[in-house]
């Protein structure tokens, strides 16, 4: 029941009016319901689901949705709308005004800031290019530094630390040293702490004062619950930030308090953390995050990566191809490492809305055969890969001793190819027709 | 039912006459003050608006359930079963229905699973082996260091195993803190094979007559399939070396947790024998409540709670100094 996407949602509740493909007051009490669930398992703030599902029902109002033809996506459309705008229209990056350009995180225990730290230090040298020092003053947890260090060192960037020792003074020490030595950008980890401990949040507005940070940055756990907007409410108190980066975003969790802070105190988002890699920290984009509220799929993402990787030109030439009734196994080879070069399988299928998530097992099944279908094409003649019909018993057994594998493997290839080429007949007919044949755009199956 | 009135019994007497209160409750009230007074005060300030019970006071009990990350359907299923009791047996007092509602809540919890007990599960002769595991930052380094100091002062011979070889510095943790508690530590490589660890610990724990083997391992998302197929080959690796462990594996739970909690569970239970939860942070102002769900609907019981940073600060769980600190408590430590 719970966690499905809120499309589905909606669709249940339209199968339940069958029929009724109109919506009525009474089904937009249903709808906004759910609207209300949904929300409230992606961990929004009650009071904001509140506010926000009366705003939702005076702009449905507004919309006159109940004249539409397809009225449940013209909601669910509107409640996309509104996440992706109270998330932020524009994306706030971090200018490198100051030199250094000095960031401090703080957050709860356990919210990924010494981590987050490396990461930001490795898009800041890698990415942007800047000469960048991380700073411990997280004197408390045991082997914290250490953990810093290590990051630093693996990063090749500056490392300033004083072992354990008053914080605020291994603050002003870190600016001193990164000024002296010409760094962009000094990051200061700060150590966890609950927004109620007083003796340390005082440490941090000290540090806040004698150093003026540029940026005041708070951690927040994507899979933080309903009190995230009350500790952030207090760290912005004290301390003024200046936005926030949400981790653990590669995980499940739907990661609502995002929306929730920056609805109750406005604060931007301006990085995500979605892997336990380095390069795993992205600049932060609202309206993703406003799918994945609703469990709706990346669809810009997967927009965007497809057009990075594949050559039009390339595309479209096959496209004529395929249209033409030409497809031969060469040309589904490059199919399909135009579909790899998008990113990996999982990633692909986390990213199309309606598809169901794959499991890792999945995709890695699903990787694998991909690799066998290259060996397999990679190890025919130019001749064979064109005409796979010449292909006789002996030619069989030559092609897998080339690629290692089995007769049963090769035959499974061929049986995939010309399961495709009728499917690419049927896609000739859709054209013609308008209608899309069923189970077309299966990939990398049984 | 007798749960209802032994539950009456307990928090009646509470209310009545001021119990002698023992160490381990002021410790649930001191750590758990932040989170109580938020709670309960809205409660008591919920009735004091309500003469009488209605609709509107139902929709704010409903609030201050799903504020405290009791799970949304949970939530909605017990203001539910609440309504219903008050129509059928005629309650109005506000009073009175708060009373019911932890009532409810008890029974729930108790009712959806075996009760256990919270202490560790001690194997007959040889090794206990204790599997510690959880999503990443949510406490298990410092949670094992408080179970060891726990074990170490009951006059257990403890060990730590240092299986998370993947995070930075994490190694370095435990180390420090197995100095500090005075206990051996095994450890491995950086990035080394963590089950490789864990069968040189239960070696040693063999070897050296050791009572408790605490396992920590690397913090995973649960949705990363082959992290977690790592975690079902630790526990392979370890049962091999002694029949029927590791005993206990228990799954750590931050506290500001919302309602991916039940799904970290879940997915945990699936490739490890949970055999319970310990609810880390619960010293700030979360209300833990996503522990109720898990219950409700994995039947995973919380066997300890981390209300403090001082090591005797990890307690024994227990459910009526829960619901009393988290519902019914009074402000009388103010």
């Amino acid at each position: 029941m719970a966690f499905e996407s809120l499309t589905d949602r909606f669709g249940a509740i339209f199968k339940k009016l069958r029929g009724q493909s109109r919506l009525t007051e009474k089904n937009m009490e249903d709808m906004l319901k759910e609207i209300r669930m949904a929300l409230l398992e992606a961990d929004v703030n009650f009071k904001v689901v509140k506010a926000f599902v009366n705003d939702v029902k005076e702009k449905a109002l507004g919309q006159d949705v109940y004249s539409k033809v397809n009225p449940s996506q013209m909601v669910v459309k509107i409640v996309h709308d509104e996440i992706e705008e109270l998330l932020g229209a524009d994306q706030t990056e971090i200018t490198y005004k100051s030199k250094p350009t000095i960031l401090m995180l703080v957050g709860l225990q356990g919210t990924g800031k010494t981590t987050t730290a490396g990461k930001l230090s490795y898009l800041q040298k890698n990415k942007l290019g800047k000469k960048v020092m991380l700073a411990a003053l997280d004197v408390y947890r045991p082997a914290a530094i250490a953990q810093l260090e290590t990051l630093a060192n693996q990063n090749g960037v500056g490392f300033f630390s004083m072992g354990i020792t008053n914080p605020v003074d291994i603050a002003v020490a870190a600016k001193k040293k990164a000024q002296e030595e010409g760094y962009d950008v000094l990051i200061l980890d700060t150590a966890g702490r609950l927004q109620i401990d007083e003796a340390l949040m005082k440490e941090l507005t000290e540090i806040n004062h004698v150093v003026h940070p540029d940026e005041v940055l708070l951690l927040v756990d994507a899979a933080a619950g309903q009190d995230a907007v009350n500790v952030a409410s207090t760290f912005n108190k004290d301390l003024h930030l200046t936005g926030i980066i949400m981790s653990k975003l590669d995980g499940d969790a739907r990661g609502g308090s995002a929306l929730s802070i920056k609805y109750l105190t406005g604060l931007p988002i301006k990085f995500a953390g979605v892997g336990e890699k380095m390069e795993d920290l992205e600049i932060f984009y609202p309206d993703r995050m406003a799918d994945r509220i609703l469990g709706m799929g990346d669809v810009v993402t997967l927009v965007e990566k497809a057009q990075e990787a594949i050559d039009e030109k390339e595309a479209e030439r096959q496209a004529k191809k395929m249209m033409e009734g030409e497809f031969t196994l060469e040309d589904m080879l490059h199919q399909m490492k135009q579909v790899q070069r998008i990113g990996s399988l999982g990633k692909l299928a986390s990213l199309i809305p309606g598809m169901p998530k794959l499991t890792d097992e999945q995709k890695e099944t699903a990787e694998r055969e991909m690799r066998v279908f290259e060996a397999v094409i990679n190890s025919m003649t130019p001749y064979e890969r064109r005409h796979p019909e010449v292909l006789r018993f002996s030619h069989k057994n030559r092609i897998a001793k080339g690629c290692g594998l089995t007769n049963a493997d090769i035959n499974r290839v061929l049986r995939r190819y010309e399961k495709s080429k009728e499917m690419m007949k049927q896609l000739k007919q859709y054209q013609k027709t308008g209608r899309m044949p069923p189970g077309l755009g299966g990939f990398g199956g049984k | 039912m007798g749960l209802f009135s032994f539950l009456k019994s307990k928090f009646g007497k509470k209310s009545e006459e001021k119990p002698e209160q023992s160490s381990s409750l002021q410790t649930y009230e001191k750590g758990m003050a932040k989170s109580r007074r938020a709670f309960a005060s809205r409660l008591d300030e919920l009735g004091k608006r309500y003469a009488r019970v209605n609709e509107e006071y139902f929709e704010e009990l409903e609030q201050i359930l799903i504020e405290s990350d009791v799970g949304v359907e949970l939530s909605i299923r017990l203001i539910e079963q609440l309504l219903d009791k008050s129509e059928k047996e005629h309650i109005t007092e506000p009073k009175k229905i708060a009373d019911e509602l932890v009532d409810l809540m008890f029974v729930d919890y108790a009712t959806k699973g075996e009760s256990i007990e919270n202490e560790i599960q001690f194997a007959e002769s040889g090794p206990t082996v204790l599997l510690v595991v959880g999503v990443n930052g949510v406490g298990k380094t410092t949670s094992i260091a408080k179970l060891a100091y726990r074990y170490l002062h009951m006059g257990k011979k403890v060990m730590l195993v240092a299986g998370d070889t993947f995070r930075a510095g994490a190694v370095e943790q435990l180390k420090i803190w197995a100095d500090r508690l005075g206990c051996p530590i095994i450890t491995g490589k950086e990035n080394g094979d963590p089950a490789s660890v864990a069968y040189e610990g239960v070696q040693f724990a063999k070897k050296n007559n050791i009572d408790l083997v605490i396992v920590d391992t690397a913090g995973r998302q649960q949705t990363k399939s082959n992290l977690m197929q790592e975690l079902g080959k630790i526990s392979r690796v370890i049962g091999k070396e002694i029949e029927g462990a590791p005993h206990e594996t228990f799954l750590i739970i931050d506290g500001t947790t919302g309602q991916n909690g039940v799904l970290q569970a879940k997915a945990f239970k699936e490739v490890a024998n949970l055999t319970g939860i310990v609810i880390t942070k619960m010293d700030g102002t979360s209300k833990g409540g996503i522990i109720l769900s898990i219950r409700d609907e994995l039947g995973v019981p919380v066997r300890f709670i981390g209300l403090g940073e001082r090591m005797e600060d990890l307690q024994e769980f227990d459910l009526d100094k829960y619901l009393y600190g988290l519902l019914l408590g009074e402000e009388s430590n103010d």
